[in-house]
């Protein structure tokens, strides 16, 4: 990461030094240093001196003191931390695997059945009632499904109550048990929107002869989307996926409002996990040594999705070409 | 033949899905506007048997939520301008400019906006103590400014990488300089691609929760967003004023979603792949 930056500054930097004023690109360059400034600042300075702090013991005043790789080490054998991590596996499901499957479903529904045959109109207001959460601050729904949630006089109970499977109420996000389960269930109504959204925009690309064809040969609408619909928009699940699970492992706002990581560390995950270490418990290189591996699975992650996307664009346009 | 029968079905059945998206946004609203007493009485599924906005009223003033609200606007509405303005600096000179090491420079861009806010947010913590910015709406509006900059970037790096050359050539004969050109002639013709990344950046910045979290911490600086959470986390609201607050915060992100709401679903698909 800082590689890049350093080499990016010094090749536009070796060029306005070099001085080819006539040449038009020279200039072009100095549009950057506005951002370079700021991405300095604001970027770069606070990431590196977080990895240093991560080999540091620091309370937050005083001076810290270098302990080389101690906190790692000390991550390595805290349960804490790998319990977050866990968590985090399970929000990927949720706000990734789930959301993806589903709303493949769904836009393929919306786009075949309804937007051919009851027009656009229908599929606009349905489709914004799926985004709705979307545009929602998380703190907000936060407050909405605590509230919906509660034990008691919860809207959730209250109807399990009224259908007559009153057995079935739960103190649903104070049980350890079950505790995680419902913030998933929160994050899969949270995220649903965005992959709904973005298929059903690549599904414009599809080629309706496809279908058309396929029809006519006696293929259901399952083998369809399987065959055509999937392959087809091959590229947009891959950056729907890479895209919600870098958000399902930064994901803080909802931990934070609807369980603060408990009951008893049963929804801690590793971005609420380094929050509670930094500013409650104060051991700052301890914090900073857990964002620094969540910073290190993040970009990992990253990396891997942009290569599967490119490598299914290509292919895409080898096919047509 | 087949398709004509289950159309009926499928179409219910998206309709129910749909319901369910909706539903605790409908439970809010019908509890919001109910009496504590009548709360207390039939429970939250009752349907309200009169408008009752004291609830309301009380929330608003208790939280000074106008307050909140002119928060969320100065910054929301700051960042979406800065940051605006810091990517079409940064997208001219990769875009059209085509710097040599554009590509290091564009992979930079895209790996500041991966990284999580967690891996910055102390270090911004300390250096705004001690710079003196602390617990000051400036210091979120710079951060945020910077961090959908990097979005920004990418996104108009790619869309001006395929700005006809002919019309930037044809200024420059004319004897426009490089400031010129990008001023009459990129940001006008961009200005649709610049209006759907505002409304992004002026979302995303509402939405935001950690970094606000940590950066405000007096009543009178915080965003709408932060206040709500903080109360939340606090535990202390009874269901009247749960739902209330609730509604409050609802309201703003509903009337963003009916005014720009064919931005933000079209946008999305364009921002997601190219």
């Amino acid at each position: 990461m800082t590689v890049t930056a350093e080499r990016g500054g010094q090749v536009t930097g070796r060029q306005v030094k070099a001085g080819h004023p006539r040449r038009p690109r020279d200039s072009y360059a100095l549009f950057l240093i506005p951002g370079i400034i700021a991405f300095t600042a604001i970027i770069i300075v606070p990431f590196l001196m977080n990895t240093g702090i991560s080999f540091t013991n620091w309370q937050g005043v005083g001076t810290p003191s270098w302990t080389g790789l101690a906190n790692y080490r000390e991550l390595w054998d805290d349960s804490e931390f790998w319990a977050s991590f866990r968590h985090s596996l399970f929000m990927v499901l949720a706000m990734a695997a789930i959301p993806t499957a589903v709303g493949l479903v769904l836009a393929a529904a919306l786009f075949d059945f309804v937007g051919k045959h009851f027009g656009s109109r229908i599929v606009a207001v349905l489709r914004a009632c799926f985004y709705l959460p979307q545009v929602l601050p998380i703190a907000v729904a936060g407050i909405v499904w605590s509230w919906i949630l509660a034990p008691e006089n919860g809207s959730l109970n209250a109807l399990l109550k009224a259908i007559g499977l009153g057995s079935w109420q739960q103190d649903w996000l104070g049980d350890p048990d079950i505790a995680l389960y419902s913030v998933m269930g929160v994050m899969v109504w949270v995220q649903l929107g965005f992959p709904l959204v973005v298929f059903m925009a690549g599904l414009q690309r599809v080629d309706p002869g496809l279908h058309e064809a396929a029809e006519l040969d006696g293929a259901g609408w399952w083998r369809r989307f399987w065959h055509i619909t999937l392959p087809q928009i091959r590229p947009e699940i891959y950056v729907v996926l890479t895209w919600c699970s870098i958000a399902a492992l930064k994901v803080f706002g909802a931990v934070y409002v609807l369980t603060k990581g408990g009951p008893g560390g049963a929804t801690d995950v590793p971005s609420y996990f380094s929050f509670s270490t930094f500013f409650e418990k104060t051991q700052v290189g301890y914090g900073a040594a857990i964002s620094t591996v969540l910073t290190a699975v993040i970009l990992v992650l990253a990396l891997i999705g942009l290569k599967l996307q490119t490598r299914a664009e290509d292919a895409e346009e080898g096919v047509r070409s | 033949m087949t398709t004509a029968l289950r159309r009926w079905p499928v179409l219910v059945a998206l309709c129910i899905a749909a319901l369910f998206m909706v539903l605790p946004f409908l439970i809010v609203l019908m509890n919001a506007i109910k009496s504590p007493a009548e709360y207390s009485q039939h429970g939250p599924l009752s349907m309200p048997h009169g408008l009752y906005l004291d609830g309301l009223k009380d929330f608003w003033q208790r939280v000074d939520y106008g307050q909140k609200l002119f928060n969320s606007v100065l910054i929301s509405g700051s960042v979406a301008i800065l940051a605006a303005l810091l990517s079409i600096l940064n997208a001219y000179a990769i875009g059209i400019g085509r710097i040599k090491g554009r590509t290091w420079v564009l992979a930079f861009f895209v790996l500041a906006n991966m990284l999580p806010q967690e891996a910055l947010v102390y270090p911004v913590y300390y250096l705004a103590k001690e710079v003196g910015l602390y617990d000051t709406r400036l210091s979120v509006i710079i951060v945020f400014t910077v961090i959908q900059a990097a979005f920004g970037t990418y996104l108009l790096s790619s869309v001006l990488g395929q700005f006809p050359r002919e019309i930037i050539e044809a200024a420059k004969i004319d004897g426009a300089t490089t400031w010129q050109v990008l001023w009459r002639i990129v940001v006008p013709v961009s200005r649709p691609t610049l209006g759907v990344l505002m409304v992004f950046f002026f979302i995303w910045t509402w939405n935001e929760f950690l970094l606000p979290l940590v950066m405000l911490i007096s009543n009178d600086n915080q965003t709408v967003s932060v206040a709500l959470g903080v109360l939340q986390g606090q535990r202390l609201m009874d269901a009247t004023m749960t739902n209330a607050a609730a509604l409050l915060g609802v309201l703003p992100a509903l009337v963003f979603f009916l005014v720009f709401q064919r931005t933000l679903t079209r946008g999305i698909a364009v921002g997601a792949v190219k």
